[in-house]
Parts: structure tokens; sequence; C-alpha cells
């Protein structure tokens, strides 16, 4: 038993019909309940529902405040390797882009692990192409055991893993995985990942599960926006989010909302998804699982991500580089396009200008 | 009146106000709402606890004269909560702990049974051990056999603000448990403070209530006021609540004629 048995039993559900149905009433009863159900979500991710979209962004407003209070969290990515077997077709790092591959050494990782650690950031997460030949568990550890010196928490987002080895990554010091199915609907991923063992749609999907299963204290899924209908894809993101929560209720649950960047290769979003969708999704996550962590990259503009964390946002990016090594040698290709290229500091400073807390520190490596 | 003290860990407490530190839009407002709220406990999560980073260390806005208590907040069983606590005390906060133990992030729930067995360990290391739990008798006993220096059930889940709604059962921890009870969680308004103190609380512990309001050094003073009148009711012993009218000439009167 797996997410994928709740994920079939959205199999015939015409989506097309409840939007339909939608009535503003509807919205309203969404909006006078402390739980809301799967089907009280899909209202909110409905069309109907964004003539309600400032009222449904107070209560998420309130929700996050209440919940998280006025403090947000800052982490950067490093990528560690560029190296990968897939052809994804939207991925800049897609095996049939031609660009300089890239690993970094320990060394290498540890200049880059001490600009960071400057900066103050003490939450990372690593990221790797998909190659087991040049990123294999035991090169991640080996990275790992590196930044445990400099940061206090470690998540991955790395290739899908066997539970053994996210256990064996555990041990090592990470306490998080992000993993995105990049999209739910099965037929659109077979279509979008012509090769490489990516292809394999349910172990991605039920990759949460096993890093739950192995003691990963933290789990952060998400759809790639841009793919499908993304208010599908935000129904089964949040689904998949509650899910997770129930099986692991001592798990840190989190969502990212990635939409679809310009990047090396340009795939063009099959989906134009805007900023009011956006809206839609982060606050109707807020209001469906009032406690999750919503995290939010800096594919997205400054302009959104500072509106943003009002209205449900816990987690953003700072001084973010897509590039292997990309901050001791800027003139890398990442994997893809930042929109908002702030330092550390200048992001707490905003933070600060609207009377948030940014936090550098919210957990302690106990391995 | 005056000798009115609250007495844990060999500390003397004029304060029965303890102050959280999470949630606030910043920590620079900290020393603020301290000293508006009267307040001589603060605690700390100690995995926001930073010591490379002084402007940003949660830990160095807590004014010297407080009691630093710093949290095992993020622990899901007993052996993390030990780990946090052990790490705690290495980095200078001191030997108070208050345990926290939460298995279940949808409601926030304490996990009252790996909370005992932490206490048990943390107690006999000799730290100050403060646990926060579901009230619950049973438990409570187990954690004051354990060593634990006061009990901390809560009124409503952590941030919730939805005051007393565990009072029949915290009531019930007054009555029966020799230990200070600390009602821990759920008290979002000054009224709720000054009726768990009226009840007999010996303190409570506040933080969402504070941190998120529009002016939080205002409601921290709030804060002290009403627990200190609900304290001050308490010692004078209210009058009990009638459901009739009390005749002044009962229907027994004439007994005494």
């Amino acid at each position: 038993m797996s997410f994928l048995a709740e994920l079939q039993n959205y199999r015939d559900f015409d989506f097309t019909a409840f939007f339909a149905r939608g009535q503003d009433r509807d919205i309203d009863a969404c909006l006078r309940k402390d739980r809301l159900t799967a089907m009280d979500f899909l209202a909110l991710l409905s069309p109907k529902a964004e003539t309600h979209l400032e009222a449904i962004a107070q209560k998420a407003h309130r929700a996050t405040l209440q919940h998280f209070g006025k403090t947000v969290l800052l982490f950067t990515p490093i990528y560690l390797a560029n190296y990968c077997t897939n052809q994804c077709v939207y991925c800049g790092f897609n095996i049939t882009n031609q660009l300089d591959r890239k690993k970094m050494s320990m060394e290498e990782l540890e200049v880059e692990a001490r600009i960071i650690a400057e900066t103050g950031l003490k939450h990372i997460i690593i990221l790797t192409g998909d190659s087991r030949e040049h990123s294999p568990v035991s090169y991640i550890s080996e990275c790992v055991k590196v930044l445990k010196k400099y940061f206090s928490s470690i998540m991955i987002e790395v290739y899908s893993l066997t539970e053994e080895e996210y256990r064996e990554l555990v041990n090592a010091g990470i306490d998080g995985v992000t993993m995105f199915q990049e999209v739910y609907d099965a037929q659109i991923y077979s279509e979008l990942h012509l090769a490489g063992p990516k292809r394999n749609y349910l172990f991605r999907l039920e990759a949460p599960e096993r890093a739950g299963a192995a003691g990963c204290r933290s789990l952060n899924v998400g759809a790639l926006l841009g793919l499908n209908d993304w208010r599908k894809e935000a129904f089964f993101t949040g689904l998949h989010a509650a899910y997770l929560q129930q099986k692991f209720p001592d798990a840190e649950i989190s969502i990212s909302t990635p939409r679809m960047r310009p990047h090396l290769g340009s795939f063009p979003p099959k989906v134009i998804v805007n900023d009011s969708n956006i809206v839609q999704y982060t606050t109707a996550l807020r209001l469906f699982m009032p406690r999750c962590g919503i995290t939010l990259s800096s594919r997205e503009t400054p302009t959104m991500r500072d509106h943003l964390i009002k209205l449900g946002v816990t987690k953003l990016s700072a001084g973010a580089c897509t590039a292997v090594g990309g901050r001791s040698h800027p003139e890398e290709t990442g994997q893809f396009d930042i929109s908002d290229d702030r330092s550390v500091a200048e992001m707490a400073a905003m933070l600060y200008k609207q009377g948030y807390q940014p936090v550098f520190k919210d957990w302690q490596l106990l391995v | 009146m005056q000798n009115d003290v609250l007495k844990i860990g060999g500390q003397e407490l004029a304060s029965r106000l303890f102050l959280g530190t999470g949630k606030y839009g910043s920590n620079k407002i900290i020393p603020q709402v301290v000293e508006a709220s009267g307040a001589q406990v603060v605690t700390v999560a100690l995995r926001r606890v930073d010591p490379d980073q002084p402007e940003e260390n949660i830990a160095a806005y807590v004014p010297r004269q407080c009691v630093l208590m710093p949290n095992t907040s993020g622990a899901r069983n007993a052996k993390e909560a030990i780990r946090i606590a052990r790490l705690a005390k290495a980095a200078g906060c001191g030997n108070w702990i208050k345990i926290e133990v939460i298995a279940d992030n949808r409601y926030l729930l304490p996990d009252n049974y790996e909370t005992i067995k932490a206490t048990e360990v943390l107690a006999a290391e000799g730290f100050i051990v403060l646990p926060y739990m579901s009230p619950d008798l049973a438990t409570a006993k187990r954690l004051a056999d354990a060593g634990a220096a006061a009990i901390m059930p809560l009124g409503a889940p952590i941030g919730s603000n939805r005051g007393l709604k565990t009072k029949e059962l915290i009531k019930i921890l007054i009555e029966e448990i020799a230990l200070p009870i600390i009602v821990d969680a759920g008290i979002g308004k000054p009224s709720e403070a000054a009726e768990a103190m009226e009840m007999g609380a010996s303190a409570v512990l506040v933080n969402t209530a504070v941190a998120i309001a529009n002016d939080p050094v205002a409601m921290a003073r709030a804060f002290g006021l009403a627990v200190s009148a609900g304290r001050t009711a308490f010692l004078a012993g209210p009058g009990s609540v009638q459901e009739y009218a009390s005749a002044s000439s009962p229907l027994t009167g004439f007994l005494q004629d």
C-alpha cells in the first residue's frame, strides 16, 4: 500500500465536471471550516475560487501567522554534480544537452561550503544529477561528512534511492529529502521522461515513503508546474503531502511549488501558470495543511517571493546558485535560470523590512 | 502575599509568567517583551540557538537575569530529547530543560510515554526537568516519580490560542500532584492566563499569543498583569460559584432560632 493506491482513487474522477459544478457557497463553506477535506481543497483550487482569492488569502495569512509566527527559514542549494543519465525533456541537465559535466571534489566542496557558511546559513540542500556512476550514495555520504562541519541541517535532492540507501544517508547526517514527482499524471510522466532510471514512475512516487521509513525527519514533495493542468497537479501534490503526514506523523512535511523557467534546451511549458495561479495554489495548500512547510525557490521573481511570505510560504532559498561549484566559479552553467539572485543579507533585510525574522538555524544536527 | 514565590530547581521566582521566544518578527524585541511582562524564565528551542552568529542567535537576546530554559523542540522520541538536552548543556544553556517530545506534527500533542523516559534519564543526570505533557494524572505521577521539577500540562494544542480546553484535567493535576503545575500551550488571551492562575496553577507559559500580537510588548505587559491578578485572586480565596441565588434568609435558618 503506497500513495499510488490513493492516486488511483482519482483515476476516473471528472475534474472538469467538478469544476463546472462549483458554486460560490462551496468556497464560503470551505472558508468557515477549520479542517478541509480533499474535496474542499480541490474546490479552493477551482476556477470558481479565483473570485474569492482575497478572502482565501486573508485566511491563509492568519493560519500561517498562527502556526509559524513572523518567521521564514532561509536555505540555499549546493549542486554537487550535474552528470545525468536521464532524458527529461524540460531539464537543463538532460543527457542530450551539451554542457560541461562536473562533479565537485571534497576540496572544492569545502571551498563552496565555507563561502556559504560565511553568509550565516545553516540549512542547505544538496543536489546531484541522476547518475549512480558519477554520484553514488557513497559520494553523497562523503559530501555530507564535509558539510556537517558547516551546517546544522542537510537535505538531499538527488535521484530516487532505496530505503536502505536513505538510511545510510540519514546515519551519515542528512535530515531531509526533497523529491519532486515533477508530474503526477503517469501518462504525461512517461512522455516527458524519455530515457534513464527516472522513467520509473512508481519508484520515484514511492521515494518519499522510503525516506520516511528510513527515519528522515523532513520530507518535501512537489510537482513542476507547467507540465500538466496545474490544478490537478496541485491537488495531487497536496494529497501526497497529506498522505505522508498521515503515514509519518512525526515527520515535517513540506511542499514546493516550482514553476517552469527557461533553461538550456528550452522546452516551453505545456501550460502557462500565472502569478494568480501560484497565489491560489499556495493559499489553498495553507488552508488544507495548516502546518506544512511551503518552500519557494528562486525560480520566482523577487516581487512574487516578497508577497508570498504573508500567504503561506515558510522557507525561502537565498543566495541561490544552480551550477556545480558556481559560487567559486560563477561562469558555470546552471540547471535553470534563477529569477531572484538576491544575497542572503539582502533576503534577510527584505524579511526584516516586512516585519519577519529570517531564521538561519532551525535544526540541530544530532548525528 | 509578599513572600509568594515559586520555587523550582533552587530558584525563587517572583513572576509566575514564563515566556517562549519562537515566532517573533525580530529577536531584538525579546528583551523589551521580557521586561514588560516581568517574566523570569524564558524558553528557547535549542534548534534555533546558533552561537556562531551573535546577531541572529536567539539565546543572546534573553536578558541575563532570566533563567534560560532550553527546550527540546523537534525531538520525536526520548532518545532525541535526551541528546538535545545534553547538547544544550554543552552549549552553555544551563541545566534547566523543558522536555518537548512530539511525534505527531498534525496536532503537536506531546508523547507522554517518551516524555517520562526522557525525564527519568535527564533528572538522574542532574537536569532541572520541566516536562511538557498532555494532562493525565497517571503520567503526571510517573513524571513526579522520575524526578521532574514541575509538570507542564497543555491548555490546548501548541499555538492554537484556544484557551484552557483541558481545564478539568489540569484541575485534577493541581489537586493531586505536589509539584508546581505550569500551564503550557494554548493560552491565547490574558484572561485565560488569569483563569489558570485563579484555579491554582503555579505559573503559565505563553508564546504565540504574545509573539503574533500587533503590539507584542503591550500584550506581554497584559499577560504579566493577568497572571499576577489571577495569582492574587487564588491566594485571596475566591468564593465558590453557586448555581442559584443565595438567599440571605436561608431555608434552614429556623434551626438556629
